[in-house]
């Protein structure tokens, strides 16, 4: 074996280690002078020095800025730390570097990669530790030396057969919940009952792998077992007052039925909701979470993040090609003091640089654009960080509906090698977090490649356009279990386990059903055209295999004897079954064999109880103060408002060449935008409008509101920019802490009996949506963090005309400015009350979607008339931010007067401290700041008779944002209050 | 006759569909190929006329970005590369396929030869040490480079992590100038390079370079992300006269035409 070491050029200095040393010093480090680097990789096979000489130089190590050292150099006064992956972990960099030197005529077997950390200065071994662990390595799938390693090579353990059955027919309820919890299945004692209960009519025992499958298949991440539950809504007396059968059927499904619109194309039952954009395409949008796997490691949960999101529309009707990405993330708070962050939990801000990283290499790798995003700030997500991410697609309308698989199907597993990694994703993601999870969990980290990805999206692709398969998905939480379990439910399949290529031997059969390892997918495919599709993907490297093929054959369920098996497709009886099964072989060894209709339907529906019943407590009156200049500082600096252009800028987001409406617009092209536009057909006027709604402060008091807000605020920011309110459809993402305590599972029904109102009045659908519930933390001493009651709304809507989009920034000076939509006095949950450390009640401000709808409906005629030059939406800090942020984007000043900002009907005083700071600071929904050119204003105001709508400012050239005598602040002021957050 | 582009694939690009696209509305012919199809008939490229290296992330920029299809150029591809380029040809490498044409050799003298590529200039990481995308001005230096108008300055959008151009030595900076390559250089809206301007430490603000002969032309910029006005980031505010990424490809055919 030989070791090389690859660094750069001292004259060059070194941004990797300069990041590094800086973020020592931010943990509290200051013994490190300086940080050297190097990157090794270890060559294994009969190569002479020269060879390996010839392979440092030619292309490990680049001639002008880096030098090479083969063999482990000395390390003098420094202390060092080498951090090599484990063994079994995907290492691309090191498949690549494998195949480069092939073609180079070198003769290799293997190759490994690690970094080599050098630190100068009085470092204590304590002090190496905690920089080794908390920011250069990552035990999950990383090993950290104190010197300089050569890894032996891996060695592979050979895996023999052996199947096991679980006892379960004999036990009682302890012995159940015993299985349930000792197993990791995440079953409760209904569920684990029910499963006796088949097996005792089947008159046997489960095999490991099908109490596996069941797990998975029943879990709360894939059963929705939450939202699919009979609700009883109680009060506080414990009195029914409201049952709701199957709450997720009848709130925002729903809705969407009764909406019934013709350009939903595919809605709730394929792994992306699928609307029309023109009469020849049609555009998906799917929105997930990440959240645990990125609480435990935050660079792979995310990247996975985002790969998981990007394979469900690619899996969705028969394929579709992503063009935009969103990200909405929730962390702790980043400034928290390293000795607070509860045992078992990230530092808030290691975690931010981890996700947002993450999503950056995937993203960017995967070459789809991120276009939009949100990022929210609350100490309750230190345990349970939230990492949402979104993939819009576009794909032929032909085939956009939701297929099937036929009987005789080929199965075909495209894409990644199977693993060790992600087992247990499914059920892990279904429990609470706890101080032990960093390390009892890890293996349910997966780890992401994006570039096997980005191949397996290039072929399907091609495959998809000759018509080559008849149905695909992508294969994700659950893994194959999942994938073919879902495909096979009416028709049943039959799976030869030991087909699947592996990344390593020695997995199990149970192991390789349920692994979670990434960029896979599952295709059914005639048998006429696997061979044309097993060429398409081995010309572009892609590995594919068949693995099994769907339909049963039509033999009886059969007892598979206990612990010998029995043998598979050459013994088969050819009775009848009543309903498809699904059969599992290992080298042709019956392994496991499931009744897919008790899989599929046999889970008990929950019953739950829920309470939602508090007292209306308003905020305080805000006091006297004749300047808020601070305040509004204040408010744009706060980092849920702040600019969060240090994450936006990491992102590409103009690849594939659609851009039209940047996440950052205005003069310096660092204002911010509402929401992201974007053509997913080059060449057509016609695009698509994203954007996000979401406020976690108004979900802890009122859940009901709330939602209204954020998907008033979703659909304020497609229609700000030019979106069409008619083919708008919307996302909703529910994180939740835990929904057996009735309390939250009070608020989770109040949330969506909101979507429900909420589709029906704006008259938009629903059309996917995705639950992480139990997003609780366990910290060592026993205390429980719930999140904050968190509803994302992610909005999709179609822009008939691209060329007429309007963005947030101030144009021209001279231009009027108009505020639309009614000011409410409200001002519970709104960030001026933090500003000023003020304790909020929970009179957050009612939605009236009923005459918002109206507002957003003119405002669209009138953008789509051309007579907008600005339209900013007013969400977090009001009108005071709202009129902040349009100036200093646009480079001007904005002159305006509350006298005329449209009120409720009961308002109060303009010369009150109440009314003053509701027309500044209120965060009433339903309203929009907007920039009209005079000679426009008759043709605009006729559009909005009868509503709020009222001429309150104009655009001026002095710099400053003037708003009577209350503010008066130098734009370059207020832009730098709201930089300096995150300008990192 | 068509003009004949061939945008060159391999896994982990992703910028070629919308090249492609650019090519087309130049008037090209485009195809996308993947490498492995040329490394399997060498003899295609010469049914093309302009080759086309465009952006991504070529086998996920392991090991270095390019480095990997520029190893595969040099031991598989480089008799007929080099033919091409002899023929007189075209060639352009935007920002991953910039860092291809560098490590290849391509860049900057115009031949690929593995034990001379990549010794005398390279594109490092940024010295920010992170990866960004924003829009800049770029003032178009050489008179010889095919792809440019000289003496104008314009504005397109950069999205990498390692664009820091760094020559050898300024023995090999002073030969670029005399060669008249450096076709590209960060600049402010007004043409003034250097300072602020430089979004990634460039020696002498280099944002692109071409060959002696100026028919191969490497940039980091992306002229296929602004060939419509509404790629711009401030059309919204003002009238954007021109789409300045277009000139690339139309000079790009214009020359090609009128041989």
């Amino acid at each position: 074996m030989h070791r090389v070491e690859v660094r750069t050029k001292e004259r060059f200095g070194d941004p990797h280690a300069e990041g590094i040393l800086a973020q020592i010093r931010e943990l509290g480090v200051e013994a490190v002078r300086a940080v050297r680097s190097a990157r090794l990789f270890f060559l294994a096979g009969d190569l002479s020095d020269a060879d390996a000489r010839r392979v440092a130089r030619e292309l490990l190590a680049d001639p002008v800025t880096e030098v090479f050292f083969i063999g482990a150099s000395d390390e003098g006064d420094a202390r060092v730390i080498e951090v090599h992956l484990q063994p079994g972990v995907m290492d691309p960099v090191a498949a690549s570097a494998e195949g480069a030197i092939r073609d180079m005529g070198i003769d290799v077997r293997a190759v490994r990669t690690g970094r080599r950390y050098e630190l100068t200065g009085e470092v204590t071994d304590e002090q190496r530790q905690t920089i080794a662990t908390k920011l250069l390595a990552n035990a999950v799938i990383e090993n950290v030396f104190f010197e300089a390693h050569t890894p032996p090579e891996s060695q592979s353990h050979s895996y023999k057969l052996k199947v096991v059955d679980v006892p379960i027919r004999d036990l009682d309820d302890a012995g159940l919940e015993k299985l349930s919890r000792d197993g990791d299945l995440f079953l409760n004692l209904t569920e684990m009952k029910a499963i006796q209960d088949h097996y005792r009519a089947q008159g046997r025992e489960p095999r490991d792998v099908e109490l596996e499958m069941i797990a998975q298949t029943w879990s709360e991440h894939c059963g929705h077992k939450t939202f699919r539950s009979d609700v009883r809504l109680k009060n506080r007396q414990g009195n029914l007052v409201e049952e709701i059968p199957n709450l997720i059927k009848n709130t925002i499904f729903g809705a969407t039925r009764e909406l019934n619109k013709s350009w939903c194309l595919n809605v709730f039952e394929d792994n992306a909701g699928v609307i029309e954009f023109d009469d020849e395409w049609a555009v998906g949008f799917k929105v997930e979470t990440h959240n645990h796997p990125s609480a435990i490691e935050p660079y792979g949960g995310a990247s996975t993040g985002i790969g998981g999101v990007v394979r469900d529309p690619m899996g969705t009707g028969l394929g579709a090609k992503p063009f935009a990405n969103t990200d909405v993330f929730c962390f702790g708070d980043v400034t928290m003091d390293l000795s607070d962050v509860p045992a078992g939990a990230l530092h808030p801000k290691r975690v931010m640089r981890g996700v947002v990283s993450g999503v950056r290499d995937y993203g960017n790798r995967m070459g789809i654009p991120t276009v939009n995003g949100a990022v929210y700030f609350d100490d309750r997500y230190v345990g349970n960080p939230l990492v949402f991410c979104g993939t819009a697609a576009v794909m032929p309308k032909s085939k956009c509906t939701k297929q099937r698989p036929n009987p005789g199907d080929a199965i075909l597993c495209v894409g990644g090698r199977t693993g060790r990694d992600g087992i247990h994703g499914a059920t892990f993601s279904s429990g609470e977090l706890t101080h032990q999870h960093e390390t009892e969990f890890s293996h349910a980290v997966q780890i992401g490649n994006a570039i096997t990805e980005k191949k397996v999206l290039d072929t399907i692709l091609q495959a998809r356009d000759e018509g080559l398969f008849s149905c695909i998905t992508d294969c994700g939480a659950g893994g194959l279990s999942s994938s073919v379990g879902e495909m096979g439910e009416k028709i049943g399949a039959e799976v030869h386990l030991d087909r699947v290529p592996l990344k390593y031997a020695g997995l199990s059969y149970s192991e390789i059903w349920i692994s979670e390892a990434q960029e896979r997918m599952t295709l059914a495919v005639p048998r006429e055209n696997v061979e044309r599709i097993l060429k398409i993907f081995a010309d572009e490297n892609v590995e594919a295999t068949v693995i099994g093929h769907f339909g049963s054959t039509g033999e009886a369920p059969a007892k598979p004897e206990a612990g010998s098996g029995r043998q598979g497709a050459g013994n088969n009886s050819q009775n009848e079954t009543s309903s498809p099964v699904l059969r599992l072989f290992y080298n042709n060894t019956l392994v496991g064999e499931l009744d897919m209709e008790f899989l599929h339907d046999g889970l008990p529906r929950p019953t739950k109880d829920a309470v939602w019943d508090v007292d209306a407590k308003a905020s305080p009156a805000p006091p006297k103060k004749d300047n808020y200049n601070e305040t509004l500082l204040k408010i744009l600096a706060a980092p849920n408002v702040a600019s969060k252009e240090w994450i936006i800028r990491q992102y590409d987001h103009e690849v594939q060449g659609g851009s039209v409406v940047k996440p950052l617009v205005g003069a310096a092209e660092d204002g911010p935008g509402d929401g992201a536009v974007s053509r997913p057909v080059l060449g057509s006027n016609r695009g698509v409008a994203l954007a996000c709604g979401m406020n976690p402060h108004f979900g802890d008091l009122d859940p009901y509101q709330s939602a209204l807000h954020a998907v008033d605020e979703a659909l304020r920011n497609v229609v700000a920019v030019g979106g069409d309110l008619e083919r708008t459809a919307v996302l909703d993402n529910f994180c939740w802490g835990n929904c057996n305590k009735p309390d939250r599972m009070g608020a989770l029904v109040r949330a969506a009996l909101a979507c429900r109102d909420a589709a029906m009045t704006y008259s938009v659908p629903f059309i996917s949506g995705k639950d992480s519930l139990n997003n609780e933390f366990q910290t060592s001493d026993g205390q429980t963090i719930a999140i904050p009651y968190t509803l994302l709304i992610s909005a999709i809507s179609v822009v008939p005309d691209v060329t007429r989009c309007v963005t947030s920034d101030a144009k021209k000076a001279g231009n009027l400015l108009y505020l639309l939509g009614e000011t409410r006095p409200e001002l519970g949950g709104s960030h001026y009350l933090r500003a000023e450390g003020l304790q909020t009640g929970n009179d957050v401000p009612p939605v009236n979607p009923a005459v918002n709808v109206k507002t957003m409906r003119a405002m669209q005629k009138a953008i789509f008339a051309g007579l907008v030059r600005g339209c900013h939406d007013l969400s977090e800090g009001g009108l005071a931010v709202a009129a902040a942020e349009s100036a200093f984007a646009g480079g001007l000043g904005v002159e305006i007067s509350l006298a005329n900002v449209p009120t409720a009907a009961e308002f109060p005083g303009d010369d009150t401290p109440a009314g003053r700071v509701a027309k500044l600071f209120g965060e009433s929904a339903g309203r929009f700041l907007v920039e009209i050119e005079p000679e426009k204003a008759a043709t605009f105001e006729k559009l909005f008779a009868g509503l709020a709508c009222a001429q309150m400012g104009k655009v001026t050239d002095t710099g400053r944002i003037v708003i009577d005598k209350f503010i008066d602040l130098e734009i370059n002021d207020a832009k730098a209050a709201w930089q300096g957050t995150f300008d990192w | 006759m068509n003009i004949k582009a061939l945008v060159l694939r391999a896994a982990g690009t992703n910028c070629d569909v919308e090249t492609a696209w650019a090519l087309e509305q130049a008037g090209f012919e485009a195809q996308r190929v993947h490498v492995n199809r040329l490394m399997e008939t060498p003899s295609r490229l010469a049914d093309f006329q302009f080759l086309v290296v465009p952006g991504g992330f070529s086998f996920g920029d392991d090991v270095a970005a390019g480095k990997i299809l520029a190893n595969q150029m040099l031991h598989r591809l480089s008799e007929p590369l080099n033919d091409f380029v002899e023929a007189g040809k075209l060639i352009l490498g935007i920002c991953n396929g910039f860092q291809v044409l560098i490590k290849s050799g391509l860049l900057p003298w115009g031949r690929v030869e593995a034990a001379t590529a990549g010794c005398d200039a390279t594109l490092g990481w940024n010295d920010c040490g992170q990866f960004v995308d924003r829009w800049v001005h770029l003032r178009c230096d050489s008179g010889t480079c095919v792809f440019l108008p000289q003496g104008e300055t314009i504005a397109l959008p950069i999205a990498h992590g390692e664009g820091k151009f760094v020559p050898r030595d300024e023995a090999v900076l002073s030969r670029l100038r005399g060669g008249d390559q450096i076709a590209l250089r960060y600049c402010d809206e007004s043409g003034r390079p250097g300072g602020q301007t430089n979004p990634n430490g460039s020696v002498d603000d280099i944002a692109g370079l071409c060959d002696p002969t100026g028919r191969i032309l490497g940039l980091m910029p992306h002229p296929e992300r602004f060939v419509e006005i509404t790629h711009h980031p401030q059309w919204t505010r003002r009238s954007v006269p021109r789409a300045d990424g277009k000139i690339f490809f139309q000079r790009a055919f214009e020359h090609l035409r009128r041989q």
